[in-house]
């Protein structure tokens, strides 16, 4: 199987995660936009590693595994303490400060 | 001939779930096509002969942030989305951007992808990144790397308490 | 096969003391709640790594197999970042007992993120770059949202959170496209795996999306958006710590990229052009926004916008000079901003962490609290860049960099907008000054004492400023030696 397709597909993801950034307006759908893309370059990193026959990219897979974790922590908090002020999710309506 | 045949399954499997989140309204929809999103990429990773970080993906993404994802949402009792009415200019310019974005990926990864000279074997590669090997250069190399991940870890930990904790003192 | 780790640890200790001390803060907050001990440990923490650092000024070492870099331009790096620390959590004591959220933990995710920022500058290779920066932002969207009873802070950190993620995303797929084109995750071994692998496209596509993410965290033009909002919600201390040490250490490890990971033709060609297109626009665009605002805290945020624009121009230049020039910056840099976000601090009043507050409200200052309007003097001709502070000098180094690569265009607009910065500077100092203080809102001029321990870290860093602009001489060459060539070929 060539490498070429594990990319390719990488980068559909990627580019669909980036999407989702943009269109979404949900703080929770945004952010799970952003899990997929960090999934997309996981699978990248996996195919480079494996094509290379080198441990250091399954390594960087793991320690981002680790850190979205890190981050869906604290990212869900954050979402969770805005709500409890605001009651809304959306971030076209929480635009206090301007100029 | 059954590699090829799997990877276009799982292939398929995630971009429908990624598509899937993507225009799904309710957020308990978008987060269950993530947890397929996740459990193809898992799959791959073991058609790419990496069952580690399959197993690990399983575990991490599919079991444990995915979970979480859906306990906040259902915590929050969000609604749905209101459907979508009329043009918005700004999806639109969204949306050129993005194709924009995975035009450059694409033409970066497949056009100018060459091969390498005297690339390893996939038997060779996959002996090379077996799992021992990995535990000794995460344990070798990169053991101070795993300490700062796991001040990172008691770090979010801390952190999430701080910002969501009913009552802090 | 494990000998190697008791002297590699010996390397990292001055990091690792710091999370050691961060660990002991948790565990004595966690047996007696938010006990006024915490930020005394936190401090002869953060002081043991900085003399730690200070002993490896001059001897630079690689160590776990050259994933990190110790001493030398990491050791100098590390000591500007423990400098911001050090006076960001004395200067948040007294404040953050104000605004009542004086908790332990603050200084726990202070030391926290300083292990990221440390990691982050001394990474050597694209692994440990992504973990250190990593940890550093998660611990700093947590102190952005530290007051979660305002909506301020809550959209401040969502702001910040989500853009800081979404930018993490393309770092780490330019990570993952620079591992493709290598085969290898080391600064030092990029050079020839490219010269193997000849995939010069991936190559120069992994560069372009390291550099968004780079320019993200330094907030640089375009990639700015985030930073007002952020730093409007922010406690004012840690909006001085976050502007400060975080930049250091991006820019620390951006220079350390520039110079050991990319080839030589690629710095002088397109990534110099690139980078010299950003630092003008930067500069331009930081300054003559922050004329037009009317609130001190994001006018200041503007202005450290168009302070990254400067170290940049030094970034563009590509030399030794130009990399060490930019080092002198972020100390002098680091030091004034630290004690003009303290000054800011001191004077607030609002409930909201100065969101609210207009620059009117500083009107006659200077004559109630005369440490604070004098100290806040220096700080303000340190940023403009007069002489002889050590902005100048800074300022100095980086544009006679930009000359030297025959980048004067750049130089003579980094000039003029400083010519043009001058202006919203030097008014806040005409208001804290010459208004009557009848201009200031009632609520505002209420007589407070100023905390011992404010009036001692601002008066040491107006001193620091005048000793660096009056006598840098050692300081600049230790910057500059770091990577001029030869240092660079010997890989350290």
């Amino acid at each position: 199987m060539d490498l070429t397709w594990y990319l390719a597909l990488s980068a559909v993801l990627f580019s669909i995660g980036v999407l989702g950034v943009l269109l979404r307006r949900n703080a929770i759908i945004v952010f799970l936009s952003i899990e997929l893309m960090l999934n997309a370059v996981n699978l990248s990193l996996v195919g480079f590693s494996q094509g290379f026959g080198d441990v250091h990219g399954q390594i960087l897979v793991f320690f981002v595994m680790s850190v979205a974790a890190a981050e869906a922590a604290v990212g869900l908090a954050i979402v969770i303490a805005m709500f409890r002020n605001t009651l809304t999710l959306n971030i076209d309506e929480i635009n206090l400060f301007r100029g | 001939m059954l590699e090829t045949f799997l990877f276009f399954v799982f292939a398929v499997l995630s971009v429908v779930g990624a598509l899937g989140m993507l225009i799904s309204r309710s957020p308990v929809a978008a987060a269950l096509w993530m947890v397929q999103v996740m459990l193809a990429i898992a799959c791959l990773y073991l058609t790419l002969n990496a069952a580690f970080i399959g197993v690990v993906q399983v575990l991490v993404y599919a079991g444990a942030i995915m979970v979480l994802f859906l306990f906040v949402i259902m915590l929050l009792n969000l609604e749905d989305m209101p459907s979508v009415g009329g043009i918005d200019w700004r999806k639109v310019v969204a949306g050129v951007l993005g194709v924009a974005v995975l035009a450059q990926l694409l033409a970066l990864v497949v056009v100018r992808f060459g091969a390498i000279p005297d690339a390893p074997s996939a038997e060779e590669a996959v002996a090379a990144t077996d799992v021992p090997y990995l535990g000794v250069a995460l344990l070798t190399e990169h053991a101070f790397t795993l300490q700062i991940v796991g001040v990172l870890l008691l770090a979010a930990t801390i952190g999430a308490v701080v910002l969501a904790k009913k009552r802090f003192v | 096969m494990y000998d190697f780790l008791l002297a590699d640890t010996a390397r990292v200790l001055p990091i690792l003391v710091v999370a050691a001390v961060g660990i002991a803060v948790i565990l004595l907050d966690a047996f007696r709640n938010d006990s006024p001990s915490i930020p005394w440990l936190a401090g002869a923490g953060l002081v043991a790594a900085f003399v730690l650092e200070g002993f490896k000024l001059y001897d630079p070492q690689v160590a776990f197999f050259g994933q990190v870099y110790s001493g030398g331009a990491a050791a100098f790096a590390n000591m500007v970042v423990l400098l911001g620390a050090l006076g960001s959590v004395v200067l948040s004591v007294p404040y953050l007992k104000r605004i009542g959220h004086n908790y332990g933990e603050v200084h726990a995710l202070i030391l926290f993120a300083t292990v990221g920022m440390m990691t982050l500058a001394s990474a050597g290779s694209l692994i440990t770059l992504f973990v250190g920066l990593e940890t550093m932002s998660v611990c700093l969207y947590v102190l952005t949202g530290l007051v979660r009873e305002e909506k301020g802070a809550n959209e401040s950190a969502l702001k910040y959170f989500l853009l800081g993620a979404f930018s993490t995303g393309f770092f780490l797929y330019g990570i993952a496209l620079l591992y493709g084109a290598t085969g290898t995750m080391l600064f030092s071994e990029m050079v020839e795996g490219l010269a193997v692998t000849e995939r010069t496209g991936i190559f120069v596509g992994g560069v372009a999306l390291l550099l968004i993410g780079f320019l993200f965290k330094v907030s640089a033009v375009p990639f700015h958006m985030w930073t007002p909002d952020v730093y409007q919600g922010a406690p004012t201390t840690l909006t001085g710590f976050m502007s400060t040490a975080s930049k250091a250490a991006a820019f620390a490890a951006l220079v350390v990229v520039l110079a050991r990971a990319l080839p030589v033709d690629l710095v002088a060609g397109e990534v110099q052009i690139t980078l010299s297109v950003v630092a003008a626009v930067t500069m331009v665009v930081g300054n003559v926004i922050a004329l037009a605002q009317t609130n001190v805290k994001r006018m200041l945020a503007y202005s450290s916008i168009a302070h990254a624009g400067y170290i940049l121009a030094g970034l563009a230049a590509g030399t030794g000079e130009g990399y060490g020039g930019a080092l002198f910056y972020l100390l002098a840099y680091t030091v004034m901003n630290v004690g003009a976000f303290g000054v800011l601090a001191a004077l607030e009043w609002d409930k909201e962490q100065g969101a609210i507050q207009d620059i009117e409200s500083l009107a006659g200052s200077g004559y109630r609290q005369p440490i604070l309007g004098v100290t806040m003097g220096v700080f303000l001709f340190a940023l403009t860049g007069f002489p002889p502070l050590a902005g100048f000098i800074g300022k100095y180094l980086v544009f006679a960099a930009a000359v030297d690569a025959g980048l004067t265009w750049l130089a003579v607009v980094g000039v003029l907008a400083s010519v043009v910065s001058a202006y919203y500077y030097l008014r806040i100092l005409v208001v804290m000054w010459m208004k009557p203080e009848t201009d200031a809102p009632e609520a505002a001029r209420q007589p407070f004492a100023l905390a011992t321990s404010t009036t001692v870290v601002l008066s040491l860093c107006a001193l620091l400023l005048l000793i660096l602009g009056v006598m840098p001489g050692g300081v600049i060459e230790a910057a500059q030696s770091y990577f001029d060539a030869g240092a660079i070929v010997a890989g350290r």
